[in-house]
C-alpha cells in the first residue's frame, strides 16, 4: 500500500493529536511581532564630544567612529559610498564611518533603538520605514537645531539653513523644532513622454477642459488616458487629488488637514477636486489598474500605453532600465480644476523628502549631525543629483547642468511656478492610520463609485476619529 | 543504568523547552502584559490605560471585517482541503481496486502523491507571488490570458466581491497536497483485511470509503481540522504579498494577523497590536477545544 510512507510504532494519532496541541500554542506567534518590549530609558552610553571650534561647528569628537545606515532603495547607495563618506573623511581622516545598507529599515533599527544602541546617522525610508513622528515622541532623534545653525561646508558666509529651499526645514520639524535632514527635493506632476506627445501635436493641458478634451484625443489614439496602480500606489493619486485642491483653495486647505481641522476634508475645495478627478476616473482610467503595482502601471507607460501618470521626480530614476530609447519624460503641473482657483495653473507641489537623521540616544550624535552637514554640501549635493537624478534641498546645487530629459523638464516646472510652489501636506507620515484610509477612499473613488461626496466624508470621519485618539501623537503646522 | 535516565532525558529537552519558553511563552506573557498599555512600539512602556485597547477594539469596523474574513477562512478552508485531501488519498491508496490479494490506487498514483505535494516545498512568500501573476487583473495574468481576446479582464484580486475567495483558493492549493500524505499515511494503517473483507462482502467504492476509511481516520482528521483552522487564522503571508492595498480593495481581504502586522509596525500602535493579538490567541483556542470536543465520537481503533 503506502510504500514510501513506513509503518509507524509508535500511535501516530496520539503523537498528531499531541502535537497539534503544541502548535495551537505556537502558530499565533504573530503574538510575538507585537512583543519586543522597548528598554527602559535609563543607562545612556557615554556620547563622543569634541571642542566646538569655527572648523568645528558640531564640536565632534576627530577620533571617534560613525556608524551610518542607508536605505537601499530608488536611490541607491552609490551617492552614501562614493561621495559622502569620502567627503566626510576628508575633512576628518580619522573618524572611521562604518556603512551598512538594508531595503528594511525598521527591521534591522527599530530592535537597535529599543535596545539603546542605534546607528549614528539613519536614512528612514522606503516601504519599511520607522514611524518618525513616534521616533520623535520617544526622544530618538537628536535635535539639529544646531547643525542648521552651523556654517555650510562649501558655500562662504552662510549657514545650513541659508542653503536650503524653501520649506526643507520645516518638512523635518515637529511642534517648531527640526528633527529631520529632508535630502532629496521631488517635484510632483503629471508625467508624459514628450515624444509621444510631440508625434501626436498634443500639448500638456493647463485648463480642466483642454485635459479632457486631450484625454478624449488620446482614448482615440487607443491610449490609456490616465492611470496609476491601485495595488500599492494609490497615495500617488491621494497627491494628485489634494495638489487640485491645493491649487484651488491654496495650501491652507492642506495645512487645515493636516491639522486634522474639523470640517477640513468636506471643504468645497477638496469636494470640487474629488469631484474633477471622479470624472477621470469614471472616464479615462482602465480598470484593471486598480489590481496592478506601481511597476507594471509605469512599464504601460514605458509601452506608450498610458498617457498620464500622477508621480513625484523619482519616476525616471527608478524606470531608467525599462525607459525605451526616444521615450523623454517630462512633467506637466497639474491643470486648474476651476477658472477661480486660488493659484495659478503652473503652481506645482514640490516637497523634500527622505529623511535622514541623527540618533540621539548613539554613540556619536553630533558625528551623525557632521555627516548631514557633509551631505548639505554643494559638492555632495550635485555628486548626488547626477547619481540619482534627483534634485537635493540644496537650492541651486544642479543650476546649469544637463543631466536628463525629465530633471530638465522639472528643474523648468519649479523655475516657471515661481513663487507658487507648496509643500503640501505631511499628515501621511505624521498619521499612518489616516494615510492608509486615504488610500483606500482614493481606490473608490477613481474605480468603484467617482463619488466626491462620500469619500469627502469618509475622510473626515476617519479624521476626527484620528484627533480623538489619544493614543496618537499630534502634530500641527502653520 | 536506572540511575541515568532523568539526566538523559533532560539533556534532550533543556534546548527545545528553553526555546518554547523565551520565544512562545514568554512572548505570550509579554502581548498580555503589554495589552493594557497604550505603547507606540518605540521608548519605555509607562502609559496604563487598562481595558482601553479592547473597547477601541470593539468600535474599530476593520477588527469586525477582518473577524468576518477570518471566520470565512475557517469554514471554507478546513472543509475543502479535508474533503479534497480525503478523496484524493482514497483514489490513491484504495481507489485502483482489489487485486491479487492488494488494494492499490489508481494508475499512476506515485506519480500523483509527488505532485500533490510539490506545494507544500514552495515558501508561501513565494507562492503569494506566484498567484498574484495567476491572478493578474489584466491580458498579462494567467487566467486572464487564457480567456479569449473579447472578453473583458476578470478583476480577481481588485473586485472585493471575489478577492477573498481567490485567497481561499490559494491556501486550499498549498496546504491539499500536505494531507493527502497525511491521510495517505493513516490508510496505510488501516489492515487490508478489513478492506479485503468488505470487498468480499460486496461492498462498492463509495461504501468503502464512508464505512471503512472515514471512520478509521477519524482522529487523523480531527487533526487535521485543528491544523486547517489555525493557518486559517494565521493567512498573513498570502494577504500581505498578493492583495491589493494590503488587506484591500477597502478592507475586503483584511485578517487579523494582518492587522496585527500593521497596527504594531506601521500604525505605531503596538499596544492595540497586543490586545489584538490577545483577541486571536483567545479566539484560536476557543477553535480548537469547540472542535476537538464537537468532533469527538467513539474512536475505532483497528
Amino acid at each position: 500500500m503506502t510504500d514510501i510512507f513506513p509503518k509507524p510504532e509508535l500511535d501516530r494519532r496520539t503523537l498528531l493529536r499531541r502535537a497539534a496541541a503544541v502548535g495551537l500554542l505556537a502558530t499565533p506567534a504573530v503574538g510575538m511581532l507585537s512583543a519586543c518590549v522597548g528598554s527602559s530609558d535609563e543607562g545612556t552610553q557615554d556620547q563622543a564630544t569634541g571642542t566646538k571650534s569655527a572648523d568645528n561647528p558640531l564640536g565632534i569628537d576627530p577620533k571617534a567612529g560613525v556608524e551610518i545606515v542607508i536605505f537601499n532603495g530608488g536611490l541607491g547607495t552609490d551617492y552614501a559610498t562614493k561621495v559622502d563618506t569620502p567627503l566626510f573623511n576628508k575633512k576628518w581622516p580619522e573618524a572611521k564611518v562604518t556603512y551598512s545598507q538594508t531595503e528594511e529599515i525598521s527591521t534591522v533599527i527599530q530592535p537597535r533603538i529599543n535596545g539603546g544602541n542605534p546607528p549614528d546617522m539613519i536614512n528612514n525610508s522606503g516601504s519599511k520605514l520607522m514611524d518618525f513622528g513616534a521616533i520623535v515622541k520617544a526622544g530618538q532623534a537628536a535635535d539639529l537645531t544646531d547643525l542648521f545653525a552651523a556654517p555650510s561646508l562649501d558655500i562662504q558666509g552662510k549657514t545650513v539653513a541659508d542653503t536650503l529651499v524653501p520649506g526643507a526645514i520645516e518638512q523635518g520639524s515637529y511642534d517648531g523644532k527640526p528633527f529631520a535632514v529632508n535630502y532629496s527635493y521631488t517635484v510632483f506632476g503629471l508625467w508624459y513622454n514628450a515624444t509621444l506627445f510631440k508625434k501626436n501635436s498634443w500639448t500638456p493641458p493647463t485648463t480642466w477642459a483642454e485635459f479632457t478634451a486631450l484625454c478624449d484625443k488620446m482614448k482615440a489614439a487607443g491610449v490609456v488616458p490616465f492611470g496609476y496602480a491601485g495595488a500599492n500606489a494609490s497615495y500617488y493619486m491621494v497627491r494628485a487629488i489634494l495638489t487640485s485642491a491645493g491649487k484651488i483653495g491654496t495650501e491652507q486647505v492642506l495645512k487645515d488637514i493636516d491639522n486634522l481641522k474639523e470640517g477640513a476634508w468636506t471643504n468645497d475645495a477638496i469636494k470640487q477636486a474629488a469631484e474633477a478627478w471622479a470624472g477621470i476616473g469614471k472616464n479615462y482610467i482602465n480598470k484593471t489598474f486598480l489590481g496592478l503595482r506601481h511597476t507594471e502601471v509605469q512599464l504601460q507607460q514605458n509601452q506608450d500605453k498610458v498617457g498620464f501618470y500622477p508621480c513625484g521626480s523619482w519616476l525616471e530614476n527608478e524606470q531608467a532600465k525599462d525607459t525605451p530609447k526616444g521615450f523623454e519624460y517630462a512633467i506637466a503641473a497639474y491643470p486648474s480644476v476651476t477658472a477661480a482657483d486660488k493659484l495659478p495653473a503652473t503652481a506645482i507641489n514640490a516637497a523634500a523628502g527622505e529623511i535622514y537623521f541623527a540618533a540621539a540616544k548613539g554613540k556619536n550624535p553630533q558625528g551623525g549631525k557632521e555627516y548631514l552637514r557633509t551631505m548639505l554640501s554643494k559638492e555632495a549635493a550635485l555628486e548626488f543629483t547626477k547619481l540619482t537624478k534627483s534634485l537635493t534641498v540644496v537650492a541651486g546645487a544642479s543650476d546649469g547642468q544637463t543631466i536628463s530629459p525629465g530633471l530638465t523638464s522639472a528643474n523648468d516646472a519649479v523655475t516657471k511656478a515661481g513663487k507658487d510652489i507648496f509643500m503640501g501636506y505631511l499628515f501621511d507620515t505624521w498619521y499612518k492610520k489616516l494615510d492608509d484610509e486615504s488610500r483606500a477612499a482614493a481606490n473608490d473613488l477613481m474605480f468603484k463609485d467617482y463619488d466626491a461626496a462620500k469619500f469627502c466624508e469618509r475622510m473626515e470621519k476617519a479624521s476626527q476619529a484620528v484627533a480623538k485618539d489619544s493614543a496618537v501623537t499630534k502634530f500641527t503646522r502653520s | 543504568m536506572r540511575h541515568g535516565k532523568y539526566p538523559f532525558i533532560i539533556g534532550f529537552l533543556v534546548v527545545p523547552v528553553a526555546l518554547y519558553a523565551v520565544f512562545v511563552v514568554w512572548a505570550y506573557i509579554q502581548a498580555f502584559y503589554l495589552s493594557v498599555y497604550e505603547w507606540s512600539g518605540l521608548g519605555p512602556v509607562e502609559n496604563f490605560v487598562g481595558l482601553e485597547n479592547f473597547r477601541k477594539m470593539w468600535d474599530d469596523t476593520t477588527f469586525w471585517q477582518s473577524i468576518k474574513h477570518n471566520i470565512f477562512l475557517l469554514v471554507f478552508l478546513p472543509l475543502i482541503t479535508v474533503v479534497l485531501a480525503l478523496v484524493f488519498a482514497f483514489l490513491l491508496n484504495v481507489g485502483g481496486g482489489h487485486k491479487g490479494g492488494v488494494t492499490r490506487g489508481v494508475w499512476g498514483s506515485k506519480v500523483y502523491r509527488i505532485i500533490f505535494f510539490f506545494p507544500q516545498l514552495l515558501a508561501l512568500a513565494i507562492v503569494a507571488v506566484i498567484f498574484g501573476r495567476v491572478f493578474g487583473p489584466d491580458k498579462s495574468g494567467m487566467i486572464n490570458g487564457l480567456f479569449p481576446e473579447s472578453w473583458s479582464p476578470w478583476l480577481f484580486l481588485a473586485d472585493e466581491r471575489y478577492a477573498m475567495g481567490c485567497i481561499l483558493v490559494v491556501l486550499v492549493w498549498q496546504a491539499v497536497g500536505f494531507y493527502v500524505v497525511l491521510f495517505s499515511a493513516g490508510m496505510g494503517n488501516i489492515p487490508t483485511e478489513v478492506y479485503e473483507a468488505a470487498a468480499i462482502d460486496g461492498a462498492s467504492r463509495v461504501t468503502l470509503f464512508f464505512k471503512i476509511t472515514i471512520p478509521l481516520l477519524w482522529n487523523t482528521v480531527q487533526v487535521a481540522w485543528v491544523y486547517l483552522g489555525i493557518a486559517a487564522f494565521d493567512a498573513f503571508a498570502l494577504v500581505n504579498i498578493m492583495t491589493v492595498d494590503r488587506g484591500g480593495p477597502d478592507g475586503a481581504t483584511s485578517v487579523l494577523s494582518l492587522m496585527i502586522y500593521r497596527n504594531a509596525f506601521e500604525f505605531s500602535q503596538a499596544g492595540y497590536a497586543s490586545a489584538l493579538g490577545v483577541v486571536l490567541f483567545f479566539l484560536t483556542l476557543t477553535f480548537a477545544w469547540v472542535t476537538l470536543s464537537a468532533t469527538r465520537r467513539e474512536s475505532v481503533e483497528a
